[in-house]
């Protein structure tokens, strides 16, 4: 029999490629994306031509970017999925969109038919879910707002292949003149769709979690991994009958499986098999990169990557910029969505040659796998020249020491630990009260840790940070951070996440105050407000006034100006109106203080006037 | 009983407890600390100034109590008490095992003063006027607080209708409180008081610290148990 010794061969040339090659490139400071390329290259019909069916090897691969977006997936429990469809379908739709009409347009004006110009402007539209994730994921990216915009594009992208796929034979059609779908197919197709769909979210729900709970009463290891496995592919295996991207259910799956309690085991089952089966997609990658197109038509393909690699980074570059990704992120991401993707494979090879010629197709095809290629390399070069410049720029040169890693279950949860946390933080462990304290300026932590304080170095704007830290546990979350955008980024982060938590935030000014009630926090204080008072309080005794009355007459005033602040929150962003409610409380304020004093100078002023007469003028 | 003679090299250490929370309200009460500062022996304290967050120090006001042979509570009369600060300091200054109970013997033997004002006139104080009582019926707690603490309480010095007086009765006033601090113990008074009645505080009558703690965390416990399991069975259905 041929059948075993071609698995045989074929399994040493891909592990035995990839375990050469991959530990080199990361060696060299390339990272593991490109050390699989270029195996996949050296292997391929270019390179040793080791290996002819890279179809199949493809397709099979595939199944790696399946079993990523299910682990994705167990990442995110479904109510934040649900805060996520705003990014999802409105930057989504935005990149796609913007994307593929200007690409459309430049194909269209450089004279190329208008069926091929859309197929392709829409293909090349998409982007690598598999690199882009996997990058993001290495560099712990995932949680930050570029992380997070990239993820929700990406999401919106596997839907987009849906009617992108369905567009495709109506251009054919179109050019064929035929028309091969009825209504009433199509009718039933989107039936099964809402079938399939609704079976996995209700089976997911009623059936899966009792099954596991069963499976994993059985005590056997390797059949829980099959379970896992089998679920995957169960759920790839209907989506593929619908004609829906597998990966999108295998994402829904691990949604709804996100809250059970065998999301850690399916993780730690799943991600072995992920990690090889992502590798051999992109060993397949390089495989089917068509040099001999790219010999034939240097020119053409040189132009064609260039070209559309840059429209795609000038308008996501212009996007990112809208959506308020801190410029530090802003070229990793726009890199990330600018390269072609897995998906665009499979758009211009099922365009099928009616709507786009064969040469066309493989020119298209090879230009993708060429940028998938490029921007791996990209990435690292804007590590060496780009970034290096805006940490420089940043006060902070990066981290010294180790930031936390170690899960924490604290009660209580501090962010940031300069003037204002430390107050709070000592006052707490003074009570022998279980916190954690998280600070992302090194020398503060090392200072404090010298001291002796359980103080962890890392950038609380970071979800996986906090979760670390054990923000999904904490019954009291203090945000005492400097800065206001991350105050109320972490705010947000807070709120979306761990909702359990009360926060108690430091505002570092009025509308900084605004901003957090914007927010629904309830738990603000104005960090210079209180201690004014007690100036106001020591300035009033220096002018012989009892203790006690200066503190009656700061606390009136206190309770006055928050009523005030309160009165004014609703108007906060019409300056002249802010202005008028301000004048008429301060007003209020002082017609109320001038009263009181008349009333204390009726009751006793007569007496003291006399008495005051016969003795010194001072109080006790 | 004969009063505690003290050495003649020395006088009898006073301290004042001054506890007004709007001097600037006061007419007498002002007047009659003035009156005592000047007097050797006494050491003031003005509770409102000293502590006008009511964050009271427990150890540096037992170490001025131990060292005193005369302890003067003096302040306007409030609601038929004294003013809220006064009682607080009362409520943690006295603490069980120090000031009363076993081993609370730290004030025993010494006097107990009541210097006070009020601003209903003497004769609001009576079964027919608005005040229903005469004024004698609202001193018990003062009393008993010291005789708890195997205090003699001496007989107060009140002036009924601070607001209305003359200025002539406030004026003698002060000058019969500062004739007092100068000449204590020698008071006619003292040689008629009986001794202070011994209050001991059965141990039954009092829960074992570590039983009160335990009931205290068994309860908290409980209460926690039943917080979380809320949360999880959220959690649960979520």
């Amino acid at each position: 029999m041929e059948h075993a010794p071609v698995w045989l061969t074929n399994s040493l040339i891909y592990l035995g490629a990839a375990v050469l090659v991959v530990p080199l490139s990361k060696a060299l400071g390339l990272g593991s994306i490109i050390g699989y390329l270029v195996a996949g290259i050296a292997i391929g019909p270019w390179g040793l031509g080791l290996v002819s069916s890279v179809e199949d090897v493809l397709h099979f691969a595939e199944f790696g970017v399946v079993l990523m977006l299910f682990l994705v997936g167990l990442e995110l429990e479904p109510k934040r999925l649900w805060n996520l469809r705003g990014p999802i379908f409105g930057w989504g739709l935005a990149q796609v969109a913007s994307c593929a009409v200007v690409l459309f347009g430049i194909g269209w004006l450089a004279g190329a038919e208008w069926r091929v110009a859309l197929v392709a402007a829409l293909g090349l539209a998409l982007s690598s879910t598999a690199i882009a994730l996997q990058v993001l994921g290495e560099r712990n990216l995932l949680k930050t707002s570029s992380g997070q915009a990239g993820f929700s594009i990406l999401l919106f992208q596997d839907v987009a292949a849906i009617p992108i796929l369905a567009l495709l034979p109506l251009l054919a059609g179109a050019a064929a003149g035929a028309h091969a779908v009825t209504g009433l197919d199509r009718l039933f197709e989107g039936l099964k769709i809402v079938g399939v769909i609704a079976g996995i979210v209700l089976g997911g729900r009623l059936v899966l979690r009792p099954l596991l709970r069963w499976i994993a009463r059985s005590n056997t290891p390797e059949i829980f991994t099959a379970t896992a496995l089998l679920l995957v592919v169960a759920i790839a295996a209907l989506m593929q009958f619908v004609h829906l991207s597998m990966a999108l259910g295998a994402f829904l799956a691990g949604v709804l499986l996100a809250e059970s309690e065998y999301r850690r085991e399916l993780e730690t089952d799943i991600e072995p098999f992920k990690g090889l089966l992502l590798g051999l997609f992109f060993i397949a990658v390089g495989m089917s990169i068509n040099f001999g197109v790219l010999i034939a038509q240097p020119l053409m393909m040189a132009l064609l990557v260039v070209g559309f690699m840059v429209v795609k980074l000038v308008v996501i570059y212009a996007l990112a910029k809208a959506m308020g990704i801190p410029y530090q992120q802003r070229p990793v991401f726009t890199l990330l969505l600018a390269q072609g993707g897995e998906f665009a494979f499979v758009v211009f090879q099922a365009a099928g040659p009616n709507v786009l010629p064969p040469e066309v197709t493989s020119l298209l095809i090879g230009a993708v796998a060429l940028s998938m290629l490029l921007s791996p390399l990209l990435l690292v070069a804007i590590d060496k020249w780009v970034l290096p410049r805006y940490t420089a720029d940043a006060k902070n040169a990066g981290p010294k020491i180790d930031e936390i890693s170690e899960q924490q279950e604290p009660k209580v949860l501090i962010l940031g630990f300069g003037r204002y946390g430390q107050i709070v933080g000592r006052l707490l462990w003074s009570q022998g009260l279980p916190l954690t304290v998280l600070d992302h300026d090194s020398d503060t932590v090392e200072g404090l840790r010298e001291f002796g304080f359980r103080v962890f170095y890392g950038d609380a704007t970071r979800l996986d940070l906090l979760r670390t830290a054990g923000a999904a546990t904490a019954r009291v979350v203090v945000v005492a951070v400097d800065d206001i955008e991350q105050s109320l980024t972490i705010v947000d982060l807070l709120r979306d996440n761990f909702p359990q938590a009360r926060v108690v935030a430091r505002a570092r000014n009025v509308s900084h105050f605004y901003q957090l009630r914007d927010r629904g926090v309830e738990h603000i204080e104005r960090e210079v407000f209180e201690s004014s008072l007690r100036s106001a309080r020591a300035t009033l005794e220096g002018l012989g006034w009892p203790a006690y009355e200066a503190r009656e007459t700061a606390m009136r005033f206190r309770d006055r100006n928050i009523r005030l602040m309160d009165a004014t929150y609703p108007h906060y962003k019409d300056r002249a109106k802010v202005i008028a409610v301000a004048k008429e409380g301060r007003q209020q304020f002082e017609e109320q203080m001038t009263k009181e004093r008349e009333d204390r100078q009726k009751r006793s002023g007569t007496d003291w006037g006399k008495l005051e007469a016969q003795q010194e003028r001072s109080l006790p | 009983m004969s009063p505690p003679t003290a050495p003649a090299s020395k006088s009898p250490a006073i301290y004042l407890l001054a506890a007004h929370p709007h001097w600037r309200d006061s007419r007498v009460n002002r007047l009659l600390v003035r009156a005592a500062r000047g007097i050797e022996g006494v050491e003031l304290n003005d509770l409102y100034d000293t502590y006008p967050d009511f964050a009271i120090d427990v150890e540096a006001e037992q170490v001025k109590l131990a060292r005193a042979d005369l302890v003067v509570l003096m302040h306007p009369i409030h609601w038929y008490s004294m003013p809220p600060l006064q009682k607080l300091w009362l409520d943690e200054v006295l603490t069980y095992g120090w000031a009363y109970g076993t081993g609370g013997t730290a004030l025993g033997g010494k006097d107990l003063w009541l210097v006070a004002t009020t601003g209903g006139p003497e004769e609001s104080y009576h079964p027919q006027s608005y005040n229903r009582y005469f004024f004698d019926a609202f001193l018990p707690p003062y009393e008993q607080t010291g005789v708890l603490c195997g205090m003699r309480f001496l007989p107060p010095l009140i002036l009924h209708g601070a607001r209305s007086a003359t200025d002539a009765e406030v004026h003698t006033h002060v000058q019969t409180f500062a004739e007092r601090l100068r000449s204590f113990p020698n008071w006619p008074e003292i040689d008629e008081l009986g001794a202070c009645p011994a209050c001991v505080v059965p141990a039954t009558d009092r829960p074992r610290e570590d039983d009160d703690a335990s009931a205290a965390s068994r309860a908290f416990g409980k209460l926690l148990r039943s917080g979380a399991a809320s949360l999880s069975s959220k959690a649960e259905s979520a």
